[in-house]
């Protein structure tokens, strides 16, 4: 029964790590772009959101409608400044200048900030507690909520993009940059949006991890961006369902993997990544294998 | 198709002097046109020619080195692709080039975004292509190669473009698909756009072309109406062979 | 007609084809003085300095192999520090096994060469996004696999042993000397490499992969033989890291702190060039040891400029002295001569990243 909670546990996580994953997969599909500081992003709106419920007492559970947009507004901001500035010269000049500012934002937390760990909270409302099945197996509703709104949160970003007119543009620029400019859409503002929207999610995934765990400057790296690109491997690139998969699989090996024994958690997901990257590149959800 | 060009007025679009460079390659050298309203300006040339590279920098995908676009007088050389597409310079690139993950209606959709008032709707489109309809929730990549410039052209057509933009239509189509194709263009023109095409295949050109210009490595061998050239002319225009290939002044009489 | 002539006329005149611009021999003499003069400061300076010394000889290794990685073979690695951990544990491995760790030295640098293959078979397939997070997580999993041993300290590490009843001083200047060395081989084996065909093949798979694949040139193998390289560089790095440190912590070795200290490094130094990387670490340690007490601020502000630089200035510092001085110290490119060129560079798109000066053929 033990295993079965492993496999539980492991399965709402992948809907936390979904939300980390989205935001990424969402900019290298549209624009290409590999964003090394995806990671430190989500912590640093964890931070963000310390910072505001610290000045506004807004109840943790809400501090979300405050951070989410200021993060989406700084996703258009660098996109359409710093990032679109190194699209515009070489990849090599993207994953330069994301690793750069990678490595800022962690410094300059560790700097501004501290060192040490620091938890959201989750007050005192009901999801603090957590619900038993039988006697091996517990639930936290904190994680149940967080995967709720992880598929939420990917379902409206499907409907979003099938049905909507910006969601229309994002996919033809994602299909043909040059054609879209045709068609006179501008494509560096569609860029801009895609961003405002990764940059949105993964502040709102960082807010849930911290939630439901605790988060330190290097959290970003050390964790959250090997997870969520995990995710997106494993699921495979294109399918925003695909990334929820990635971040089930992801889940339940960790978990599985921490029944064998605690430290073997993290090591085994990322053996399950290199397992996918090396005999199913292109993921478990596409449909053909990619050169 | 033969009648007279204004001799004054404003052209409706304008190329001044126009050069163009592909690295250090220069692709079109010191090219001029003017089109005027109405009218179906074809470019011919071989391979290479610099005709593909004319119109995209028409376009405003390529900036050139030198020289000037204008278009109802307005110096449009420094302005961003889009603007000139909203501005009503619309142009179905080589290739077709749809949306592939896109369904046609979706592409349609999208060409229709930023679309100017017009005649032109996705509804009209439809029209004009019958097949279209039946088939608007179909992913484009699945459709033939006729097909997709079939919505290739009407996602330009949706955004009610002043001057239709065409490079190549003909490329990787059978001939009889492509004369369909060209059979569209009155009921284009009939809404009072003007268009400015480039094409290999010459007869195709000289068939529905009101006016001519033809392009030998980067710079213009000949230009006139159809009626005005003869076969000859043309091609030794084309393979630029010798001096017989008199440059024609616009009212097209013979030298 | 015009163009036929100029080619007949051209064919008939000499056309000389050299390394270097200027004799650049004395550049050679210069250098073996250089080291000679290195080689000398554990007897000159206080053992404060020599201390320094090797951090930035370290430092200058690292990035070297970066360098070429990325520079010249067209690879971001955000996981080299795999092979700096690699090489320290590897050398602590020898010393638990009672060999000396200056003579473990070299064996960790191959050994890592070695252990770069199977890594390589990984990772080799994945385009640039890919591959640099790729490599990321192969060095988080070899430094999880480590820390489960816990023979040689699992996730706390062990201090290094082999230096009981060593003098200090002495141990300083041994420490000393084996980065020097270490710096010394990895620069000149460098040169050496692009020089030869491999950096012809680099310079072509830089400049059109798809013409160099078609032109015969092995873009796989050589890509393969760059990594491996820079393994071993990295791994020779984190020996002298393990010796100058007295310990080894997975925390530290492993740390992804290295490959940004690399990137840095290259970045505001001068990207695909030799000399790059020696101008960068001069502003590293200048940078470090300036702020030295204020933590994280120099990684800040590395960072920064190193933004800048690559948006802005996207040759580095030495692109800006190589565009005004036309000094290239480590010539591995070409200069052509004809008669009315009197050794012009042509124009400046041209010269710099196909590597070949002169009139355009």
């Amino acid at each position: 029964m033990a295993w079965v909670n492993a496999i539980i546990q492991g399965i709402l996580t992948g809907g936390l790590y979904a939300l980390f994953a989205c935001g990424l997969s969402l900019m290298f599909g549209v624009m290409k772009v590999v964003n090394l500081a995806h990671g430190d992003l989500a912590i640093f709106g964890g931070y963000i959101a310390l910072g505001v419920i610290a000045v506004t007492h807004v109840p943790v559970l809400w501090s979300f409608l405050i951070v989410v947009p200021i993060m989406a507004a700084l996703g258009y901001v660098m996109q359409r400044t710093m990032i679109q500035a190194s699209l515009d010269r070489s990849v090599l000049t993207t994953l330069l200048v994301t690793f750069g500012l990678s490595v800022v934002i962690e410094n300059g937390l560790l700097q501004f900030v501290n060192a040490d760990s620091h938890s959201l909270g989750i007050g005192n409302s009901i999801i603090t507690k957590s619900f038993s099945i039988g006697s091996q197996i517990q639930i936290a509703y904190l994680l149940v909520l967080i995967f709720a709104v992880a598929v939420a949160v990917l379902l409206g970003l499907q409907y979003f993009l099938s049905s909507s007119r910006y969601g229309r543009m994002i996919r033809a620029v994602a299909d043909d940059r040059e054609a879209a400019q045709l068609s006179g859409v501008d494509y560096r503002h569609v860029f801009g949006i895609a961003a405002a929207i990764a940059f949105g999610t993964v502040a709102l995934a960082g807010i849930a991890y911290g939630m439901y765990s605790q988060f330190a400057p290097t959290t970003g790296t050390d964790t959250i961006l090997l997870f969520a690109f995990a995710a997106v491997v494993i699921g495979g690139l294109g399918s925003l369902w695909g990334t929820l998969l990635g971040g089930v699989v992801l889940g339940v090996a960790q978990q599985l993997g921490a029944q064998i024994n605690i430290s073997y958690e993290v090591l085994a997901g990322y053996l399950v990544l290199l397992a996918v990257l090396v005999f199913r590149p292109q993921g478990l959800t596409a449909r053909k294998a990619e050169s | 198709m033969n009648a007279p060009r204004p001799g004054n007025g404003t052209p409706l679009l304008e190329v001044r002097d126009l050069v163009v460079h592909h690295g250090q390659l220069r692709a079109l050298d010191r090219v001029s046109l003017r089109v005027f309203p109405g009218e179906v300006y074809a470019i011919i040339g071989a391979n290479g020619a610099g005709k593909s590279t004319l119109l995209r920098t028409i376009a405003g995908l390529h900036q050139p080195t030198e020289g000037a676009i204008l278009y109802d007088g307005k110096d449009m050389t420094k302005v961003r692709p889009e603007r000139r597409a909203t501005a009503g310079i619309v142009m179905v690139p080589e290739g077709r080039r749809l949306f592939g993950s896109l369904t046609v209606e979706e592409n349609l959709q999208v060409g229709a975004t930023y679309a100017r008032k017009g005649a032109w709707t996705i509804e009209r489109v439809y029209e004009l292509f019958g097949w279209m309809s039946e088939r608007r929730t179909q992913r484009t990549a699945q459709l033939s190669g006729g097909e997709q410039q079939s919505v290739a052209i009407g996602r330009a057509l949706v955004a009610n473009p002043r001057v239709l933009l065409l490079d190549e239509l003909s490329l990787g189509l059978a001939p009889v698909v492509v004369q369909r194709i060209y059979a569209m263009l009155p009921q284009i023109l009939a809404t009072g756009l003007t268009v400015l095409l480039v094409e290999q295949d010459v007869s195709q050109a000289l068939r529905v072309a009101s006016h001519l210009q033809c392009l030998l490595e980067g710079h213009t061998t000949l230009e006139g109406r159809p009626s005005d050239v003869t076969p000859a002319q043309v091609e030794a225009a084309y393979f630029g062979l010798g001096p017989e290939a008199p440059e024609q002044d616009e009212e097209g009489s013979e030298p | 007609m015009s163009t036929v002539t100029d080619t007949q006329v051209r064919s008939e005149e000499k056309i000389r084809v050299t390394r270097s611009r200027r004799n650049v021999a004395w550049t050679g003499l210069v250098a073996i003085v250089v080291i000679v003069v290195l080689a000398l400061f554990p007897y000159i300076v206080y053992s404060g300095t020599t201390t320094i010394m090797v951090q930035a000889f370290i430092v200058l290794t690292m990035s070297s192999m970066w360098n070429l990685l990325a520079g010249y073979a067209g690879l971001v690695s955000v996981g080299q520090q795999a092979f700096v951990g690699l090489g320290a544990y590897f050398v602590l491995i020898l010393a638990i096994n009672g060999i000396s760790p200056f003579a473990a030295l070299p064996v960790a640098a191959v050994a890592c060469g070695v252990a770069s293959l199977p890594l390589w078979w990984l990772v080799s397939r994945l385009r640039s996004g890919y591959f640099a997070i790729a490599t990321w997580v192969l060095a988080a999993t070899v430094m999880l696999i480590i820390e489960r041993f816990s023979s040689i300290g699992g996730g706390t590490g062990l201090p290094l042993p082999g230096f009981t009843g060593w003098d200090p001083t002495l141990l300083t200047a041994y420490t000393y000397w084996a980065g020097l060395a270490v710096t010394v081989l990895a620069l000149a084996g460098t040169y050496l490499l692009l020089r030869g065909r491999l950096g012809l093949v680099l310079t072509a798979i830089r400049d059109d992969e798809v013409a160099a694949r078609s032109s015969g040139a092995r873009v796989g193998l050589a890509r393969m033989l760059v990594f491996v390289v820079a393994a071993v560089g990295c791994g020779a790095a984190g020996a002298v890291l393990a010796i100058s440190q007295l310990q080894v912590q997975p925390a530290a070795v492993f740390s992804v702190q290295w490959t940004a200290i690399m990137a840095f490094v290259v970045i505001i130094g001068g990207l695909g060039t030799i000399e790059g990387p020696i101008l960068g670490t001069v502003v590293y340690m200048v940078l470090q040891q300036t702020l030295a007490s204020y933590n994280a601020w120099y990684l800040i502000i590395l960072g920064l400029v190193a933004i800048v630089v690559a948006l802005f200035a996207r040759r580095g510092l030495w692109g800006l002295v190589d565009d005004h001085l036309h000094v290239r110290l480590f010539p591995v490119g070409y200069w052509l001569w004809t008669p009315d060129s009197a050794g012009r560079r042509g124009s400046k798109g041209f010269g710099r990243r196909s590597r070949r000066a002169g009139r355009p053929a």
